[in-house]
């Protein structure tokens, strides 16, 4: 929460007749979908895997370092392809519109030690309902950070810019303890729940899988280059947490993204949920290229308004989207990549600490101002 | 230790290397058609029958079990992205040296598949097959006289049979609605001047509907023939009654293409409890279509009721068949669900299905 509304200047009749508009874009989209998206999807799958293979293939003789380089970017560049443009909008449901038992949002799984179930919970249902909505949204500083002036400030968060700089190395352990709530669950009277238990299982199967296969089967596949080869999915796995932490900090941490009170939502409509998203995003601006590789987080604010279209069509629905967002006089917060990273770290270090000053908003503390 | 048991070893390691995907996932990309893939096959060519109907010849994946004369094949096709499944008869005889399979569409109005096969199928696509099935089939002891009673699409199945064995006295009486839409015709003349097969050729745009209780003028022995009939609704329901009225009903074979709807009740709040999507649905779509249409991944076969490729559990509330209007209940327990033909259910009220 801003001190200013920065949708104030709106009528519930105007809010309404944005969503409409909305829901128009959407249905264009959903009505154009068809072979070529079909084809995108599958090729992208297809390059993927044949980049991955690749990689592992040249990284069997990592000893040599050139061979050490290109495969560890290989590994990379696939692993980022795999969670991003891949796995993160299949299990968002964006393709299940094509009835391909293998490219859907029920059966895939990726290349991430969180359970794709686990994380469809946390993400589509709870942070994309609730986006950015304190005390229901835990994306907003994953319940570690705090990130918006309105979140209490405690201790604890002296600390921040560490916390998310060993999140960031480690972001894709960061979600699977994210998505099992495993803050909340280790007091002890949770810590037994059957169904807790279940799910943390599950976290340390697909642990122990990708770790089996990232730091033990590969390197010994590799034979005398099998330290090399450790180093070099170690590698591949902290560019890709580094790259999609990076990523997912701006779509919701940088300055001029919006924050919602708990009883704001009560009983919003279509229109205001729209808007929340709106105001509750942020882009990041750039290459083609750039947003293949944010699997089109970057355009996060088009992904919060239809999270299960199909990724490749965001870039023109950005278009239309930025065009409302001029028509009804409201601020499509944007940026270059490194600008959008700068602006989330500088809200991390900044809210580290107290608030310096009393909120314009409240009034009490006006009058405190007025008094002193 | 054995050889299939070193393969799975293997296959198992090959497993903890491919991880979270499987060893199949990459080697789909470069040999979809292999032995231990899904089965699926390739078109290879497509002729035009008539102005509406095209052969599709399709090489199967090795996992082809091959068929038996007059069987159908369930495809699975993409249609503008979508992949989407239909039943059709084999047209090829079970001993074609190529090792291929063809089917024999017709495209009908609003067919999504049939008339992106007819008119838009590529040779060098991959499909999706399942294993051919159907009951109507030659039984192994071959019947001395044959009669087949076609009309339109319906011949497809016959000309499987047709093509495949030779019989001593065959007749044939199929209908359509002129010349030029009948599939195959070329083919049916060179039976009939190879004395394979007797013909009675019927075009409705100009001598009218077949009457099957006139079939003695044209067939007078008809009564002795073992028939298999296959055709529009109409056609099949006043052959059942005529075969019945003559008690001979187990004469009879007939195979329908589309399922016959007759009752539509209230709808209701359909549930689909693993993907978790809750839609509205009346009372005279099947649940599969309103399944498909929500985005879930729902099974499907023949979609008339017949091949239980759809069957799905029911979890919670009533659903209507939609042939007979019949309620199926779930049952009041967490484990034991009712399994139900979604092709050929309604909601009935609220409902909810695992799927």
């Amino acid at each position: 929460m801003t001190a200013i509304d920065p949708t104030a200047h709106l009528t519930d009749e105007q809010i309404e007749e944005l969503g409409r508009e909305l829901d128009a874009i959407r249905d264009e989209v959903i009505a154009s979908r068809g072979e070529k998206d079909a084809a995108y999807i599958r090729k992208v799958i297809s390059v993927q895997r044949k980049l991955e293979l690749t990689s592992r293939g040249i990284l069997l003789f990592s000893l040599f370092p050139p061979a050490w380089i290109i495969g560890t970017a290989g590994l990379s560049v696939a692993k980022i392809m795999d969670n991003m443009e891949i796995g993160h909008n299949i299990l968002h449901g964006q393709w299940d519109w094509m009835r391909d038992p293998k490219i859907h949002s029920t059966t895939w799984e990726w290349d991430h030690v969180s359970p794709a179930e686990q994380w469809k919970h946390s993400h589509n249902e709870l942070h994309h309902t609730y986006t950015n909505v304190i005390g229901k949204d835990n994306d907003l500083g994953y319940g570690i950070m705090r990130v918006d002036e309105d979140q209490k400030w405690h201790p604890m968060h002296l600390g921040q810019p560490l916390w998310n700089f060993i999140n960031a190395c480690f972001f894709e352990y960061g979600i699977a303890a994210y998505d099992l709530e495993l803050g909340k669950n280790l007091h002890k009277r949770r810590r037994n729940n059957p169904e807790f238990r279940a799910r943390a299982r599950a976290v340390g199967r697909k642990i122990r899988k990708q770790v089996l296969k990232d730091y033990v089967i590969h390197p010994l596949l590799s034979g005398p280059s099998f330290l090399t080869t450790l180093a070099a999915t170690f590698t591949a796995n902290l560019v890709r947490n580094l790259w999609s932490h990076s990523v997912i900090m701006c779509g919701h941490f940088p300055e001029g993204v919006q924050t919602f009170e708990r009883r704001s939502i009560k009983g919003e409509t279509r229109g205001q949920w729209y808007l929340r998203q709106m105001m509750g995003s942020a882009n990041i601006s750039g290459s083609k290229a750039m947003h293949f590789m944010t699997g089109n987080l970057s355009h996060q604010i088009e992904h919060h308004l239809f999270p299960d279209l199909p990724s490749n069509r965001y870039a023109e629905v950005a278009v239309k989207v930025k065009a409302l967002f001029e028509k009804y006089e409201l601020d499509y917060v944007t940026g270059p990549l490194p600008k959008q990273v700068f602006s989330a770290w500088h809200k991390v270090f900044r809210l580290s600490l107290p608030n310096r000053k009393p909120k314009v908003k409240a009034p009490a503390k006006d009058k405190e101002l007025v008094a002193a | 230790m054995t050889s299939a048991a070193l393969r799975s070893r293997a296959w198992k390691l090959l497993e903890l290397v491919t991880t979270p995907l499987l060893p199949s996932d990459y080697l789909d990309l470069v040999s979809p058609l292999r032995s231990g893939a899904d089965l699926r096959g390739r078109i290879e060519a497509v002729h035009r029958e008539t102005d509406d109907a095209a052969t599709i010849v399709i090489k199967p994946g090795k996992g082809w079990r091959g068929h038996v004369a007059g069987q159908y094949v369930r495809v699975g096709i993409d249609v503008d992205g979508v992949r989407l499944w239909r039943a059709y008869s084999v047209t090829s005889p079970t001993n074609r040296a190529d090792g291929r399979i063809t089917i024999t569409v017709k495209a009908i109005p609003d067919g999504k598949v049939s008339n992106h096969l007819v008119r838009k199928a590529k040779p060098g696509t991959v499909i999706q097959l399942d294993q051919a099935t159907g009951e109507f089939v030659l039984p192994a002891a071959k019947p001395a006289k044959v009669l087949y009673l076609t009309a339109g699409s319906g011949i497809t199945p016959a000309m499987g049979m047709l093509r495949d064995s030779r019989l001593a006295d065959v007749v044939m009486v199929h209908s359509a609605p002129r010349k030029e839409d009948v599939i195959f015709r070329n083919d049916l003349h060179d039976l009939v001047a190879d004395e394979a097969l007797k013909l009675v050729e019927l075009h409705t745009d100009t001598d009218g509907m077949l009457d099957v209780a006139e079939l003695e003028k044209l067939v007078p022995d008809w009564a002795e023939r073992e028939t298999w009939a296959c055709g529009p609704a109409g056609l099949l329901d006043a052959a059942e009654a005529h075969w019945a009225e003559h008690g001979i009903a187990e004469r009879l074979h007939t195979e329908r293409f589309r399922p016959t709807v007759v009752v539509a009740g209230e709808g209701g709040e359909v549930t689909f409890g693993k993907t978790g999507k809750t839609v509205e649905a009346d009372g005279a779509t099947p649940l599969l279509n309103v399944g498909e249409e929500a985005g879930v991944l729902m099974p499907s076969g023949c979609r008339m009721g017949i091949c239980f490729g759809c069957v799905t559990p029911l979890k919670s509330g009533a659903v209507r068949d939609l042939r007979t209007g019949e309620i199926t209940q779930a049952e009041d327990s967490p484990t034991a669900h009712v399994l139900v033909q979604t092709c050929v259910s309604a909601a009935a009220g609220p409902c909810e299905l695992e799927r």
